[in-house]
């Protein structure tokens, strides 16, 4: 997978998925829709500001309550190109690998990056750099199997590999 | 090495004689569900993955709760997705709405998960069944569309922290909401996150199936990945009655490992309150009683079972509901409904001046049948309280048992059911 730039948009800790996505909004399930509505009670309007490829920093907690995948589908397809944060709650986690988007843990970028700056995320050696201030930091990569769902796209597309090789 | 509980089902479920916190492994699964919300997206992943059927017609599962009865056209275009998806696919167990309830408080219900099994759900409350001796999760719909179709699923065994309660509570309104809040209140929305939240100690013992129900489906208020609570008596008893197949009790070993012990003396525990806008943020009901309330609701997968309804109808037999309140009560499912109706408790609620539901989700995420305008605030026996959730995102959620919700109702702000023995209304 590619290197990953784009400019930060910056939440606090424990953000949860009602505020990521409101349930008022779960009467449909299409990406593009839900986009549209991703954590607008934080930022309003953000789909028409986003630019294709910023990042998402969080604090601790990310994502956390309810299991709706409508939550990562919905920060994917507004366009964000991951998330980077202190930590995440369990059910986003998984499900943001799954539907392949990149979710990183670095507590120290989360400390030091401002709303604004431009980050550059190096998934595979797991380096994430400040363009902005000009500073460096080790993240810790991902388990190689989850990379390797991230770089088919998805949890689905790798399962339906393993289902063509059992046939 | 001793295991735990967890460990223990999770190793049985793998085909392995041991499992160490922290090893991936692949486990079958008994119970794989999803509702109308989650239902849609995951049978759109499982159409993508290339099989052509689900792997047990029996062990797939699908309800429509959320927004069902159908709130509007896309809502009902997405219960009726699951509907087909159950037709096409001969489903077993697919309930149309007249039928079922909240998916959390009618599987348990219906027998349909037993102490041992291994669930996962396609909604965060799946922890639930944990009360029974079950390991259970929630999971998004890709991992739900990976079950249904492979009957297996990875986890990583959880590391598990141990919560002991000592004591009998003095005060004979506290119960499993109150015990539950005040351990989210101690360790924090993210005090077990990825873990597994085990339960144990006299307080619980005491507790019965209804109310262990109610903490283990709030372990995802802490983050964790299940709770659990080793079957007894009452357990058995409860499974009984009810199982669709059978069961197998796991006891942890004392030599178990537990990266944690939490331990809480219950003794002097008054009801708990957890104020906008985290679960965490509980307080003693002496607390809260200056704020005023517009709206109390009485249900959901956390405090919508039999007993609840029972407590409230106790507190609310003979009283009014506040002239600036809306008090709505919505049975869990329909078997309950049917018992309220059939035991007089729909009576009091109508009498007192209370909206009584169908079963639903409704206003616990925000659907319907209780929203909030801007600027209201609500007493909810439900289990979040995060900005919005209830409505209006400048609104506010208050988190509390059934018996302070009730007491609430009658005194238009937040109060215990002792200051309603003293109220004229
Ligand atoms: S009652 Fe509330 S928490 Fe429970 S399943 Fe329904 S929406 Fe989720």
């Amino acid at each position: 997978m590619q290197v990953l730039k784009g400019h930060v948009w910056k939440v606090g800790q424990d953000v949860d998925t009602d505020l990521i996505i409101a349930a008022r909004y779960l009467n449909q399930s299409d990406p593009t829709y839900l986009a549209k509505h991703c954590l607008e009670d934080i930022f309003p309007k953000l789909n028409e500001k986003i630019k294709k490829g910023d990042i998402l920093v969080a604090g601790k907690n990310f994502g956390c309550g309810s299991s709706r995948e409508h939550a990562p589908l919905a920060i994917k397809h507004a366009g964000f190109s991951c998330v980077v944060a202190e930590n995440y709650a369990r059910i986003f986690y998984r499900n943001a690998i799954n539907i392949g988007l990149p979710v990183i843990v670095s507590p120290e970028t989360v400390k030091m990056t401002a709303a604004g700056d431009r980050l550059e995320v190096d998934l595979i050696k797991g380096i994430i750099r400040n363009i902005t201030t000009e500073q460096t930091y080790q993240s810790e990569t991902l388990p190689p199997f989850m990379m390797e769902i991230l770089e088919k796209g998805g949890l689905i597309p790798y399962v339906s590999e393993k289902v063509k090789a059992d046939v | 090495m001793g295991m735990t509980i967890t460990e223990k089902i999770l190793a049985e479920h793998a085909g392995l004689k041991e499992v160490v916190a922290g090893q991936l492994i692949n486990a079958r699964l008994d119970l794989v569900f999803a509702n109308d919300i989650t239902g849609p997206l995951a049978i759109k992943e499982f159409k993508k993955i290339g099989v052509t059927s689900v792997f047990d017609q029996s062990k797939v599962l699908m309800i429509p709760d959320h927004f069902a009865p159908a709130k509007d056209i896309p809502s009902a275009q997405q219960c009726l997705e699951i509907k087909r998806f159950a037709a096409e696919q001969e489903l077993v167990h697919y309930y149309e709405v007249g039928r079922c309830g909240i998916e959390h408080c009618f599987i348990p219900e219906q027998g349909l998960v037993v102490p041992g099994d291994v669930v996962i759900g396609a909604d965060s409350h799946t922890c639930t069944y944990g009360a029974l001796g079950a390991f259970s999760t929630g999971v998004g719909s890709t991992d739900l569309a990976v079950g249904m179709a492979r009957g297996e699923i990875w986890f990583r065994v959880p590391e598990s922290i141990k919560i002991i309660l000592h004591g009998k509570p003095k005060n004979r309104w506290v119960s499993g909401k109150d015990y539950i809040l005040a351990i989210i209140g101690k360790i924090g929305v993210d005090g077990a996150q990825y873990k597994t939240m085990e339960f144990a100690g006299e307080a619980i013992d005491d507790l019965s199936v209804a109310a262990r129900l109610t903490m283990t489906n709030m372990a995802i208020e802490a983050g964790a990945k299940n709770g659990i609570i080793a079957p007894d008596e009452k357990t058995i008893s409860y499974v009984k009655e009810r199982a669709q197949k059978a069961w197998r009790i796991y006891q942890s070993d004392d030599d178990a490992v537990y990266e944690r012990i939490v331990e809480i003396d219950v003794t002097d525990l008054q009801p708990q309150v957890a104020f906008p806008h985290l679960p965490s943020n509980t307080k003693p009901v002496s607390e809260a009683t200056d704020v005023k309330i517009d709206q109390a609701v009485i249900g959901s997968c956390t405090n919508g079972r039999w007993e609840d309804l029972l407590e409230a109808a106790e507190i609310m037999k003979g009283h009014k509901v506040h002239p600036e309140v809306r008090a709505i009560v919505i049975p869990g499912t329909q078997d309950i409904y049917l018992r309220a109706v059939k035991e007089g408790l729909m009576e009091t609620f109508i009498e007192a001046g209370a909206v009584v539901s169908t079963p639903t989700c409704g206003p616990c995420l925000g659907g319907y049948m209780g929203i909030l305008a801007k600027g209201e605030r609500a007493v909810s026996t439900t289990n979040r309280n995060f900005v919005g959730r209830m409505g209006h995102p400048q609104s506010e959620v208050y988190l509390s048992g059934p018996a302070v919700a009730a007491a609430s109702a009658i005194l238009g702000r937040i109060g215990t059911p002792e200051e309603v023995a003293q109220c004229k209304y």
